[in-house]
């Protein structure tokens, strides 16, 4: 009876943790990339609103976020989706900052020279950064930038706060329902979220040691 | 824009030195902060005109390489090219930067890009050349500067003098109206420096016109036609080779004439 309902449970939770993380992994790349484009831009406005969003959700609490994205926005008729992508607006915005501070200074490490070879042959400012300046900004921050997704991992489970029923949400629920198998409960969940860190670990360094070969 | 069809890939500047130059600076200042670094520079070049210019280091010949495609852009004066003044940072400058070839001291090749991508970036994203004829046309270029057989090879695989032939290449596949070579051979082993200059004063021959500041005074007796002395920020003396190096009329070009022709 407690080994289906854990393994039902944590399939659950999961999954739910998997979306969350896939989600705001990909809009908080897509977002962070696109700041950091701007922190570099010669359009001194553009710059300026990088580095207030970098200030801004660097340096706010993620469950001020969190309260914000969920109950303060609808509250004004704002973010009215599912509680699901309430919490995964406030994780990829909150995310976008740090993703956006790792690749500007993968930027800074690509060789001014790159980027002037670019222009030299014609190519626009957006094109440089797109086709030469940010691929290999991108292989100079795997490291840290898999450091990031790491702590997004971890990050997910304050949605379990918020009625997302992820891996954590699950644990508090299995603790109340079991408490004879505390430790079960505590590991299981743990090994879950262990093996997702894992597997991003995994990914960084083959993915380093593949682009290291094409250098 | 399409590539045209000339029967030479490397002869894309012509001969005929008539009509207006090709590259005009007119009364060009530039300043770093306190330093003035190019003082009322007035220097044209005509098509098919190969101009070295020399001087000590500090003396702007790099700068004013970098001004004529804008990556250093002017405090005052003008600079055509091919009678149109240079746009300000845009899509125009990007068009007109596309016509200038530029080779680096430090190569700067691309170095997420294998030799043949290096190649046909430029035509295919800038000139919206086909992949496969941008392919073609790189590939007959490297058979051209010797590297052919390194095209599927990064960069970092090539010889300092290898990647300096394909950064040649990548200028010339933009098939520029003038090709600006800023120390070209200044970072590479005295070996290799050769290969480098046999491919520069080939495209000399078949007619280029260029702009190249160096200190090898044996391609400047070779193959230039006009020997521009800077120092200080300004045009000192300009002279045809021959002239310059055995009756240089400043005292400032016989004094740095002195020190690097008797070591």
């Amino acid at each position: 009876m407690y080994r289906s309902e854990l393994i039902s449970r944590l399939s659950d939770g999961f999954i739910v943790t998997l979306q969350l993380l896939g989600w705001s992994m990909l809009i908080a790349t897509v977002l962070g990339t696109l700041l950091a484009a701007m922190r570099v831009s010669p359009i001194a406005p553009l710059r300026a609103v990088g580095v207030s969003y970098v200030n801004i959700f660097r340096n706010t609490p993620l469950v001020v976020l969190f309260l914000i994205a969920v109950v303060g926005l609808p509250e004004l008729g704002l973010l009215t989706g599912s509680f699901f992508w309430r919490a995964v607006t406030a994780l990829s915005l909150y995310t976008a900052a740090f993703v956006c501070e790792v690749l500007r200074s993968g930027i800074n490490t690509v060789q001014a020279g790159q980027a002037e070879a670019a222009r030299a042959i014609g190519l626009t400012f957006g094109q440089t950064l797109r086709l030469v300046v940010l691929p290999q900004a991108f292989r100079n921050v795997i490291p840290p930038l898999a450091s990031v997704y790491i702590a997004l991992t971890k990050n997910t489970s304050v949605a379990s706060a918020f009625g997302i029923l992820d891996l954590t949400y699950q644990l508090s629920d299995l603790i109340e329902d079991f408490p004879g198998s505390l430790y079960w409960n505590f590991f299981s969940i743990a090994a879950c979220y262990i093996l997702i860190v894992a597997v991003i670990s995994g990914a960084a360094a083959l993915f380093e040691r593949r682009v290291g070969v094409s250098r | 824009m399409a590539a045209s069809n000339e029967p030479d890939v490397l002869s894309t500047g012509m001969q005929a030195a008539v009509g207006e130059p090709l590259v005009q600076m007119q009364n060009v200042n530039k300043s770093f902060g306190s330093l003035h670094v190019l003082q009322d520079i007035n220097l044209s070049v005509q098509r098919g005109e190969v101009v070295v210019v020399i001087g000590p280091s500090g003396s702007g010949k790099s700068t004013l390489c970098r001004t004529i495609n804008r990556l250093e852009p002017i405090d005052s004066g003008t600079i055509t090219l091919d009678g149109q003044p240079l746009p300000a940072e845009g899509r125009a400058l990007a068009r007109l930067r596309a016509d200038v070839g530029m080779v680096f001291q430090a190569f700067n090749l691309f170095a997420h890009k294998t030799v043949l991508d290096n190649v046909t970036l430029g035509p295919i994203r800038a000139r919206g050349v086909k992949k496969a004829e941008a392919e073609s046309l790189a590939m007959e270029l490297l058979e051209r500067v010797g590297v052919a057989d390194q095209a599927r090879k990064y960069p970092a695989a090539l010889s300092g003098g290898q990647q300096q032939r394909v950064a040649i290449a990548r200028a010339l596949a933009m098939r520029p109206k003038v090709m600006l070579f800023d120390e070209p051979t200044s970072a590479l082993d005295p070996e290799m420096i050769n290969e480098v200059l046999d491919v520069m004063t080939s495209l000399a021959k078949d007619g280029m016109t260029m702009i190249v500041i160096t200190h090898e005074m044996g391609f400047a007796r070779r193959a230039a036609h006009r020997v521009v002395f800077m120092d200080a920020g300004r045009i000192v003396e300009q002279a045809v080779p021959e002239d310059f190096f055995t009756n240089a009329k400043s005292e400032r070009a016989q004094d740095f004439l002195s020190k690097i022709l008797t070591h």
